[in-house]
């Protein structure tokens, strides 16, 4: 009796979370499916965004989420090896460490943003420009590369803990059998541990990815722009993303009646992107697992 | 009164004095030492895991190490391709010897040691990898990567080790598709590619069927002509089939070591003698 009632309120648990997400995302397909067209999503935004595309946006993001994807995978995978494979697991350091990475995901994203302006836009930015071009501003300002390495930042700890656990998973008697063989730890990481791992680690980019696209609070203040009537070319370009294009369009139009279906379409467009991003990330892992399986 | 107690006394001295296959000069004189181990202590933190062991590898012989579970007989085998250099927190003390060179010494080149001394693990354990590029892999790693080469030699391993024939054309299917037999002579196979002078197989059998089992057994006999072999096993009909010398291994000490025939037929100590005919462990 008792039994049933638990699986009846744990049932009941689910369901609850089903149905918000059914309606979540309905919501958003109801109201934005009338604007979604291929001139929505290759065209820019005109008319102060009450009409038009949202191509500039969507580029955007995949630059940005692609930069991201650049500057986290080295750091998180390099640090999760170095506190796997080489730090002796008793070690202080390895627990202040992880400590600090547990610590780095509990940050609110938007301190994020603000240590991103003041850090990477004036600080590191600033620095190149008068160490290269004289005090001229090239860097000194928000831009997609410091608001990739914001995001990156932000997504570190995910890539670091999902790497470790990856690099965990690894059989040991696999570890050593590379080693008895006269490998030395380089190469025993390199064609051994780090290939069987892959998948694991890929599973970390995933979540990066999905986490990063979504994020508005790090690059507001670090590169994203309001408008813009070009595409980011240079890495000290701004840039448009949905997620701050959704948001500058729900509190900053002139007219935030007029953009509500393109509201709704852009939230629409942002969440696909992301799902396509993530299909990407498992179809690589797919293959990858596949591939060890076979053996090849 | 006092006569007994020194009775007792010297029954508990004995085995320091018995004459086992070290101390018997026709022995000593006959066999070609491979591996000397003289007086070596091994911890684990603060745990005395080896104690004060002293025992001879003879050249193109199988020695078994036998023993119940816990005994420091693996410990023993991992300390002579210096495996147990992963563990963080170990300390050893006495001499290793492959032929001149010290193993035990403090910082050997691992690479050159571990692929004279090739080891073959209790669980096999191979990478998910091609059959083909799981021989190869000590090869490719020392930098040979002359296909033709690569695969004479994969070809050579995989017959030495029995199962060429099995596996010949399928070389490029994952090494994990084979059976648990297949894949414990695969991990052998691999261990033969880079031409070791001592082969470690630690407990190869424990995990297999009878029949896997009599076809590494058989196999282990073959490669006697080529490697010097040590095994250790807590299977000791196996030790009696296969070994030429055994040496029995009990709370971190070797109780007993000596001609394969003689310790299972006629053994010095008691405690052999209760272990081998199955009075415990």
């Amino acid at each position: 009796m008792k039994d049933k009632l638990f699986v009846g309120l744990s049932a009941a648990a689910m369901l609850v979370i089903l149905a918000m997400l059914a309606v979540i995302l309905g919501n958003i397909f109801w109201f934005g499916k009338d604007m979604l067209s291929w001139e929505f999503i290759s065209a820019k935004p005109t008319m102060g965004m009450t009409e038009g595309g949202i191509f500039p946006a969507i580029f955007g993001t995949v630059a940005l989420v692609f930069l991201m994807t650049i500057a986290v995978m080295p750091a998180g995978v390099l640090t999760a090896i170095y506190l796997e494979e080489y730090a002796r697991a008793d070690s202080k350091m390895v627990k202040i460490v992880q400590q600090a990475v547990a610590n780095l995901a509990g940050v609110p994203s938007i301190v994020f943003g603000l240590f991103g302006l003041g850090f990477f836009v004036n600080f590191v930015g600033r620095g190149v420009d008068g160490f290269f071009f004289g005090g001229e501003l090239y860097y000194g300002q928000p831009a997609i590369i410091w608001a990739a390495a914001t995001l990156a930042l932000l997504t570190l700890p995910v890539v670091i803990v999902t790497t470790s656990e990856a690099l965990r998973a690894v059989p040991r008697e696999i570890k050593e059998g590379g080693l008895a063989l006269g490998a030395t730890r380089l190469q025993n990481l390199r064609r051994i541990i780090v290939p069987s791992a892959l998948p694991g680690i890929l599973t970390g980019v995933i979540l990066a990815v999905s986490r990063g696209a979504g994020e508005v609070a790090p690059i507001m203040f670090t590169g994203a722009a309001y408008f813009l009537p070009y595409l980011p070319t240079k890495p000290n370009d701004q840039f448009m993303e949905l997620g701050y294009h959704v948001y500058v369009m729900a509190t900053q139009s002139p007219d935030v009646e007029a953009t509500k279906p393109i509201l709704y379409s852009t939230v629409f467009v942002l969440l696909a992107l992301t799902f396509l991003l993530n299909l990407l990330a498992i179809y690589l892992r797919a293959r990858l697992r596949k591939r060890f399986a076979e053996g090849r | 009164m006092e006569l007994v107690n020194e009775e007792i006394e010297t029954v508990t001295k004995l085995p320091q004095f018995r004459l086992d296959a070290i101390g018997r000069p026709e022995v000593a004189a006959a066999e070609k030492e491979k591996i000397r181990v003289e007086k070596f202590s091994f911890w684990y933190g603060k745990t005395k895991a080896l104690d004060s062991i002293t025992s001879r590898v003879y050249e193109h012989r199988i020695t078994a190490y036998i023993g119940p579970s816990g005994c420091g007989k693996s410990t023993f085998l991992r300390c002579l391709n210096r495996m147990n250099d992963l563990i963080p927190h170990t300390r050893w003390e006495g001499k290793i010897f492959l032929e001149e060179e010290e193993i035990s010494r403090p910082k050997p080149d691992f690479t050159v040691l571990r692929r004279k001394v090739g080891m073959v693990f209790q669980k096999s354990n191979p990478f998910p990898k091609s059959i083909f590029e799981n021989v190869a892999f000590g090869l490719r790693i020392a930098g040979e990567s002359n296909m033709e080469k690569l695969s004479a030699s994969v070809e050579e391993s995989l017959k030495q080790a029995a199962l060429w024939e099995e596996v010949k054309n399928k070389l490029e299917r994952s090494a994990l598709a084979l059976s648990g037999g297949q894949q414990q002579r695969l991990c052998i196979a691999r261990a033969l590619a880079v031409h070791p002078e001592v082969l470690l197989l630690d407990e190869p059998c424990s995990q297999l069927d009878p029949i896997s089992t009599a076809k590494i057994e058989e196999l282990l006999l073959d490669l006697k002509s080529r490697y010097t072999i040590v095994l250790v096993t807590h299977n000791m009909q196996q030790a009696a089939r296969v070994s030429d010398y055994t040496g029995f291994f009990l709370l971190g000490q070797l109780v007993e070591f000596d001609d394969t025939r003689k310790l299972f037929t006629n053994p010095s100590d008691k405690r052999t003698e209760d272990y081998i005919t199955g009075r415990f462990g």
